[in-house]
């Protein structure tokens, strides 16, 4: 064929009719063909379909969460966006600041190819924080992997953290908290869910919503490839293209351009020359244009031949779906065209025209000449007519069993000081430093306090005395084997881990990941710990800004642990007075606050790693307890008395104290502790019940701590004094820090650096 | 953007200072921050177009990944406009200073000898570590005792500095080696040589004198909130310099 004659082919077959086996075959159901149908009042061409298709696909739509994620508390006092009006949530802090941040997973892409997969998720939540004009000052992950015994599970773990390392480094942004956990339910589906936080001035937040009939649209940032469309699945032999279409779609991430992309953006956010901004990403072009337009009850007319494309003949179905990185779509003010391409230009970034704000609705899409599609925007968008559905949900068999097995029927252990070792040498509970060390803590010179040495990253407000303190915590574990308690457990610890480095714990963002919606026993899981994240964060007074749903993580048809991520905000009046975790000082009298309510065996490290069983009740939670104690910890932060603060979680008090000992660094302080068992010593030394913490005072002000938890009404009991070089415990054990120290930091380079 | 802060009057004569920014730089405001709000000195950014250092006492070339660092580090960065001043003003006598990206970027246009190898372990590492001073009488030490150990923060991919045997050793009896990777107590161990660098060398400054390229951020530690501010001498020392002190 000529060229003419390929074009004129290529125009006929996107223009012709989809059918309902494409429709299928690009995931959308029979019902929803026909939904399509009616709101055109005609067939879809292919392009339309390939529009519906991916922003009707439950990555965009969340069309089998959204009646859930409804009912969790997204609205309060210091929320200037309700969650999934803006790109990322949006918090206000007081003096005029506000804190964007959200969290979001990047779990297939990182399965396939675990260096760019990551990269390209950390890429991609920095964009939707600083398109809201607020320039990132952190970030976090959250990882999941299968054993690694497994090489294939090593490949994929040191792959993602480099992934990460390369972008976040080159883009000049702290990577400073997040966790890593490890379960063969993760296998071949890892998780890698990545948390931004940003922060802006009120009068500098730019939002997503187009506007103002007739204002210009700009595409900026890199040109447009045919990486990462994927979901769209044409038989070859009704395209004119052929195995060119099928090139393995990985997308590639530019963490330079990014860093351009930020620079101007937040220059453009600054003078006020855009009406709003949104990231490319998942859906590309088709979703970034689809939600402003939706978001501002307003049209979008876009011109595709001029949209910067990396290879020639791209169909308008491929422009439009492509997931090519570090791009994003603006409207501009009217008359600042100029200023717009000069900050652009200026920051070596191409700039382009491609369409402008219509006053009817419609996404209205050309090519060539000829108009390609026309689709009222509000019916692709999530919270306007894309479809919503209510799964059903059923209760799998097994859980009342598991939930009825009690661990105090286990023989107790005889070897306390051989467990303690073998807990802090299991990957979930060992020291991370062979991950973060990859990572740049310290760029932009506002990290407070580094990972490892708190129990949350403390990163000072940039021209401020404000200090934020951000945690990630989710026990996939416990969400097993009690969705509705797991999911509390999750946000309370993530409260509490900001309230021991002195913080008060604002709202959250969160991160869902979970098997097949359409698996009633799936959906169960997910119905549950999205209850249980409402009702902590409404005990807590810690609103959801937003966050992320990530269904179909599955291998070989068995689903990973359900893990809901909980990304907690807290905030510190002054920076200055943070909290480590780390013993400071010998002398220093150490206290347990709070009180343990049951044994916490249920679903802990050391029946894992001791008994290889995962079962049992999960503790609950006191929320009166929880809020008293996390104002006695602000309270003790803001005074100066505390100094350090841990929270009791994996692997129980035991390992809680073996970490305030040996996580300082050079010169450790050991621990002498009397607190005799009042039940098992496995439950005494390695339970996890929530609400407890361990404290350190110098002795002079032991009786202001005291007085302090008196008057919050928490109970608190003194165990023992810093000093010397032994982890004693009287009665249990008397192990050397050196002892300790060894499986804590060994456990992860050994078997990675083999 | 004025940087320019009254936090400490020690000096009657404010020193001025420029900060190079590549695209790619991301350590620029960190030294803008330390040279203005912490030691109280005028520090303006220099765009890599600009053409002229005028009026300048001092110029520091930041960290980062100058234009993504995709080829080798600072290769490219090297034929900014700018860096053309930057060799003039050096060769004129003036203080230049590149920490990092901007230590690569100074042996690429070869104001400084050696190149920057990729880390032993090819890793990524961002870690405290300890260095030792070995010369105090440069305009960037002055402030120090001899062998007085630093502890500072590294963050690098391309941090292992080599030089062939006969320059090396040329380098060492010209007494140009001005930090070394060492332990807590000042011993030069090979244990306390996070990245395969010939000689633990941190740190090097050029035949005159003027122009030091260290792989350590001395930036990230002036503010006390941050960690032991053991960095924050590095630049009061040039302002001591600068002034005749």
């Amino acid at each position: 064929m000529s060229a003419t004659q390929t074009e004129a082919a290529s125009v006929r077959n996107h223009l012709r009719s989809g059918t309902l086996a494409e429709a299928k075959a690009q995931g959308l159901t029979g019902e929803e063909f026909e939904r399509i149908k009616d709101i055109l009042g005609r067939d879809p061409n292919v392009t339309e379909l390939a529009v519906f298709a991916v922003m009707w696909s439950e990555h965009c739509s969340y069309k089998s969460s959204i009646l859930e994620l409804k009912t969790l508390p997204r609205s309060g006092g210091r929320l200037l966006a309700e969650a999934g009006e803006e790109n990322a949530g949006l918090v206000d802090i007081g003096d005029g600041w506000a804190v964007a941040f959200k969290i979001e997973s990047h779990n297939h892409p990182s399965a396939v190819e675990p260096f760019q997969g990551a990269a390209t998720g950390v890429g991609g939540i920095l964009r939707d924080i600083f398109t809201m004009g607020a320039r990132p000052l952190v970030v976090l992950d959250t990882l999941r992997f299968g054993a690694l015994d497994d090489p294939h599970n090593r490949y994929l773990f040191d792959g993602v953290v480099q992934g990460i390392a390369h972008y976040g480094n080159c883009f000049g942004v702290p990577t400073a908290a997040g966790e890593v956990m490890f379960d063969p339910s993760y296998s071949g589906n890892p998780l890698v869910n990545v948390m931004a936080v940003g922060v802006v001035r009120h009068d500098r937040v730019t939002r997503s919503r187009a506007g103002g009939v007739g204002n210009k649209v700009f595409y900026v940032g890199s040109r447009t490839g045919r990486d990462g469309i994927h979901g769209v699945t044409f038989a070859s032999e009704e395209l004119t293209g052929d195995d060119e279409a099928k090139r393995p779609s990985v997308q590639v991430g530019d963490p330079f351009a990014e860093k351009l992309l930020l620079e101007a953006t937040l220059e453009l956010a600054k003078s006020g020359a855009m009406v709003s901004i949104q990231d490319m990403g998942g859906a590309g072009l088709t979703c970034s244009s689809s939600e402003m337009a939706a978001a501002g009850k307003v049209g979008m007319e876009l011109d595709l031949d001029l949209v910067p494309l990396r290879e020639p003949d791209m169909e308008p179905w491929e422009i439009m779906l492509s997931e090519s990185q570090e791009r994003m779509l603006l409207v501009a003010q009217p008359n600042r065209e100029e200023e717009i391409r000069e900050v652009f230009e200026r920051w070596d970034l191409e700039v382009v025209e491609v369409g402008k704000v219509t006053g009817d609705g419609i996404l209205r899409l050309s090519h060539k000449g000829r108009v390609v599609g026309e689709i009222p925007a509000w019916y692709l968008a999530l919270g306007g007519g894309a479809p919503q559905y209510r799964r059903e949900s059923r209760r799998p068999a097994g859980l009342d069993e598991l939930a009825a097995f009690n661990p105090l029927d286990l023989p107790d252990t005889d070897d306390p000081a051989g467990v303690l070792l073998t807990l802090l040498a299991d990957p979930d509970i060992a020291s991370k430093l062979w991950v973060y060390r990859q990572y740049d803590q310290s760029v932009r010179t506002n990290t407070a306090l580094e990972p490892g040495r708190g129990d949350a990253a403390v990163i000072r407000v940039e021209g401020a005395t404000k200090g934020l303190a951000v945690t990630t915590d989710g026990n996939g574990r416990y969400v097993s084997l009690d969705p509705r308690q797991g999911a509390v457990q999750a946000v309370v610890e993530a409260a509490r881990n900001v309230a021991c480095v002195g913080a008060r714990p604002v709202a959250i963002t969160n991160c869902l990941n979970f098997g097949h919606p359409d698996k009633p026993e799936v959906f169960y899981f997910f119905r549950e710990a999205v209850a249980g994240m409402g009702e902590a964060c409404r005990a807590l007074g810690t609103p959801v800004t937003g966050g992320n749903v990530s269904f179909y993580n599955e291998t070989r048809g068995q689903a990973v642990f359900p893990t809901p991520v909980i990304g907690m905000l807290g905030l510190l009046e002054d920076v200055s007075r943070f909290v480590g975790s780390a013993f400071q000082r010998e002398g220093d009298a150490v206290y347990l606050l709070g009180r343990s309510g049951g044994d916490g065996l249920g679903g802990s490290c050391y029946l894992k790693t001791i008994h290889n069983r995962i079962a049992g009740p999960i503790a609950p939670v006191d929320y009166d307890l929880e809020r008293r104690l996390i104002d006695l910890l602000v309270e003790l932060a803001e005074t100066g008395t505390a100094g350090s603060a841990h929270d009791v979680s994996d692997g129980g008090l035991a390992v809680c104290l073996a970490e305030c000992c040996i996580t300082r660094g050079e010169n450790p302080v050991g621990v002498t502790v009397d607190l005799p068992p009042e039940s098992t010593l496995a439950a005494h030394l390695f339970g996890e019940a929530p609400g407890r913490v361990v404290v350190s005072v110098s002795p002079d002000r032991s009786g202001e701590l005291e007085e302090l938890a008196g008057k919050h009404n928490v109970p608190f009991r003194r165990i023992g004094t810093t000093g010397g070089d032994r982890f004693r415990w009287s009665g249990c054990f008397d192990i050397s820090l050196t002892e300790l120290a060894e499986p804590y930091y060994n456990a992860i380079p050994s078997r990675m650096e083999g | 953007m004025n940087w320019k802060m009254t936090v400490e009057t020690t000096t009657e004569t404010i020193s001025r200072w420029g900060v190079v920014i590549f695209p790619g730089s991301n350590c620029d405001k960190d030294a803008l921050d330390a040279v203005g709000r912490i030691c109280g000195q005028e520090a303006r950014p220099i765009w890599h177009r600009e053409c002229s250092l005028d009026g300048l006492d001092a110029v520091i070339l930041p960290g980062g990944f100058s234009y993504g660092d995709y080829l080798r580090a600072g290769a490219i960065a090297r034929f900014a406009p700018v860096m053309e001043e930057i060799v003039a003003f050096a060769g004129r006598g003036g203080l230049v200073i590149g920490i990092c990206n901007g230590f690569q970027t100074l042996t690429e246009v070869g104001l400084l000898p050696g190149a920057l190898m990729r880390n032993v372990g090819l890793r990524f590492i961002c870690s405290e570590v300890y260095i030792r001073v070995e010369r105090t009488d440069t305009p960037f030490t002055r402030r120090f005792r001899p062998g007085q150990v630093m502890k500072i923060p590294i963050a690098h991919n391309e941090g292992n500095f080599f030089l062939p045997s006969g320059p090396l050793r040329e380098l060492e009896d010209n007494g140009q080696v001005v930090f070394r990777y060492c332990d807590q107590n000042g011993e030069v161990t090979p244990e306390s040589n996070p990245n395969g660098s010939l000689n633990n060398i941190a740190g090097i400054v050029n035949r005159g004198g003027n122009v030091l390229g260290m792989m350590p951020h001395p930036e990230r530690r002036c503010d006390p909130l941050l960690g032991r501010p053991d960095g924050v001498d590095l630049f009061r020392s040039m302002i001591d310099h600068l002034a005749g002190r």
